[in-house]
């Protein structure tokens, strides 16, 4: 399938769980992973005489998040939208429809791309509903079972505009938001346990054109199946254009298992929620001198990090391993080694390769930046270092590096001890060392493996690669 | 005058609300509807330039709770007073479509 000469349009709708104690309109826990229907109370079960009192953490979180993605937070209203289907007890969700509390904002990419946001709007979770029976499948099912657990958890529907153009600068629009919701303690950010849901909204057209009928793609549950799920998607509907046919505007939805998405709801007036404004909740209008004080608590957020470190790093801020540190959340650990002398490019790649690890966090920049100088001055091999970090990282991170790496008998050897390992090892190779002086540089560059391999076996390891293929080379008469 | 709402409309929001009507009935809730809806429209005969939209009739905002766990539910007792159970969750008829 292909989609040369077609644009894909895409438009993403991010559903967050927020970080609360409690749900959104009762003070039922909001907790993942209890035991089905535990932490339920009458409003969670929409019971009679139940009333919703709005949360005023989520309303805070909410605030927090707006803020953080440029909104303008604004007086808002919330509505019943109705319909029936067993998720929601009470046979509509409570949701901000035409008034909601953030609206036009953006959120900056780390190539630097901004994606608009229309809004990001309150509303209460639903129940989980299980179909169980039959062929497993929805229309084949026998009965379905309902948890109330997540009905009423706080969510915040963040819209964006249809401003992406491919299912990468898809995949990296979520993962910033998430490394935002995260940043902000707005969310846990977990995927893989419903925090965070992304439905994707797709089109294609030609370029230049006006935007083309889209497709409302569900189940999307990880980042990975974002991105193969927009790229079957844009080549289904430009595979129908090419035929002549028309994209009918649906809901589908993405099946992992077979890597396509599916014709879902085909009801036509399901969509028609008639939303009314929720008699039992009274408007909020977030005071301007709280929005402020939340404001002035937010911390640097994801795309200010990467400009600090970038500029501590000498490089750009869409540079990878600026990226990765930040998502990693030790861009402050790489700032303050660097400000402590440590070399930058050696710092931003032992946390690149060698600093996904559990306790990286509790690293601390001033053993980290005695390790890097043992490196940076040759008294340590890369292979040494790399193992000293490990060790040092899985003591606790703020252990002496140059008492680790004597503890293991990584001594910097004398150069002159060096010299005669690779000369004891030139000796023993005679058939191997005239190839090598003798080869071309192709050669010599396989062959300087050999002896590099040699030396490192006679040392144990401690000899610094770089050294021995310079003292080759001399050797040979350069 | 012109009907305010149209006999269809009224079968299409009584099939949204699963109200099963029959004609009789189609046409009392027609006329019923009609009539709420020119009381309604009384209101275009105001001048309402520069009045904001009322979202509530209660002169209140920011009713707010602190984020505090309460009083959970017994389960047991819940899923007594519902029709059908199966292993901690309510079971309901399988249910056609997709969730909205």
């Amino acid at each position: 399938m292909t989609t040369d000469g077609w644009e894909t349009v895409i438009g993403l709708e991010v559903h967050v769980e927020l970080a609360t104690e409690t749900k959104l309109f009762s003070a039922a826990p909001n907790r993942f992973g209890a035991a089905p229907n535990t932490n339920v109370d009458p409003t969670s079960l929409g019971l009679p005489g139940s009333l919703p009192v709005l949360n005023e953490r989520a309303v805070e979180l909410a605030v927090r998040v707006g803020l953080a993605l440029h909104c303008d937070v604004r007086p808002s209203t919330f509505a019943r939208k109705n319909y029936f289907y067993p998720d929601m007890p009470k046979d509509f969700q409570i949701s901000q429809f035409d008034e909601p509390i953030n609206v036009g904002g953006w959120l900056e990419l780390p190539s630097g791309t901004r994606v608009g946001i229309t809004r990001a709007h309150l509303e209460e979770d639903t129940g989980k509903t299980t179909h169980v029976g039959g062929s497993g499948r929805i229309g084949g099912a026998d009965h379905a079972l309902v948890d109330y657990n997540r009905a009423g958890v706080p969510l915040l529907e963040i819209v964006g505009e249809p401003d992406l153009r491919n299912s990468e600068d898809a995949r990296a629009y979520v993962e910033e938001l998430r490394q935002v919701l995260v940043a902000i303690g707005a969310s846990d950010g977990k995927m893989e346990e419903g925090s965070l849901r992304v439905d994707a909204n797709v089109s294609v057209r030609r370029p230049g054109d006006p935007f083309g009928t889209r497709c409302e793609i569900k189940n999307v549950n990880s980042l990975r199946s974002l991105g193969r799920a927009i790229d079957y998607e844009a080549a289904r509907q430009v595979e129908l254009l090419e035929a002549g046919e028309a994209i009918r505007q649906e809901t589908r939805h993405w099946d992992e298992a077979s890597g396509r998405t599916l014709s879902g709801r085909s009801k036509e007036d399901a969509e028609d929620y008639r939303y009314f404004l929720e008699p039992d909740l009274v408007p909020v209008v977030p005071d301007p001198a709280w929005v402020e004080e939340i404001r002035a608590a937010l911390p640097p957020l994801p795309a200010d990090r990467r400009r600090t470190l970038a500029d501590a790093a000498g490089r750009p801020p869409s540079d990878g391993e600026v990226v990765v540190a930040v998502a990693r959340g030790l861009d402050g650990l790489a700032v303050a080694a660097i400000a402590l002398g440590a070399d930058a490019d050696r710092v931003l790649t032992h946390i690149e390769h060698n600093l996904a690890v559990d306790g990286a966090d509790a690293l601390t920049a001033l053993s980290f930046a005695a390790l890097v100088a043992l490196e940076t001055s040759g008294a340590l091999t890369a292979t040494q270092t790399k193992d000293v970090l490990a060790t040092l990282v899985a003591e606790g991170g703020s252990g002496d590096p140059a008492a680790i790496a004597a503890a293991k008998g990584y001594e910097a050897m004398a150069s002159d001890a060096l010299a005669g390992a690779v000369d004891a090892v030139i000796a023993a190779n005679p058939e191997e060392w005239s190839r090598y002086v003798e080869g071309d540089e192709r050669a010599r560059g396989k062959l300087t493996g050999f002896f590099v391999g040699q030396v490192m076996k006679q040392t144990r390891g401690q000899a610094d690669g770089k050294a021995v293929t310079a003292l080759l080379a001399a050797r040979a008469g350069g | 005058m012109p009907a305010r709402i149209s006999r269809q409309d009224v079968a299409h929001v009584a099939r949204l609300a699963l109200l099963d009507l029959d004609d009789d009935e189609l046409d009392r809730a027609t006329e019923q509807l009609g009539a709420v809806l020119d009381h309604v429209a009384d209101i275009e005969a105001l001048d309402l330039e520069g009045v904001p939209p009322t979202a509530h009739p209660l002169p209140l905002r920011n009713v707010f709770r602190a984020d505090v766990v309460g009083l959970v539910l017994d389960r047991d007792e819940v899923l007594a007073a519902a029709p059908s159970a199966e292993d901690g969750r309510f079971r309901v008829p399988a249910v056609l479509g997709e969730e909205p």
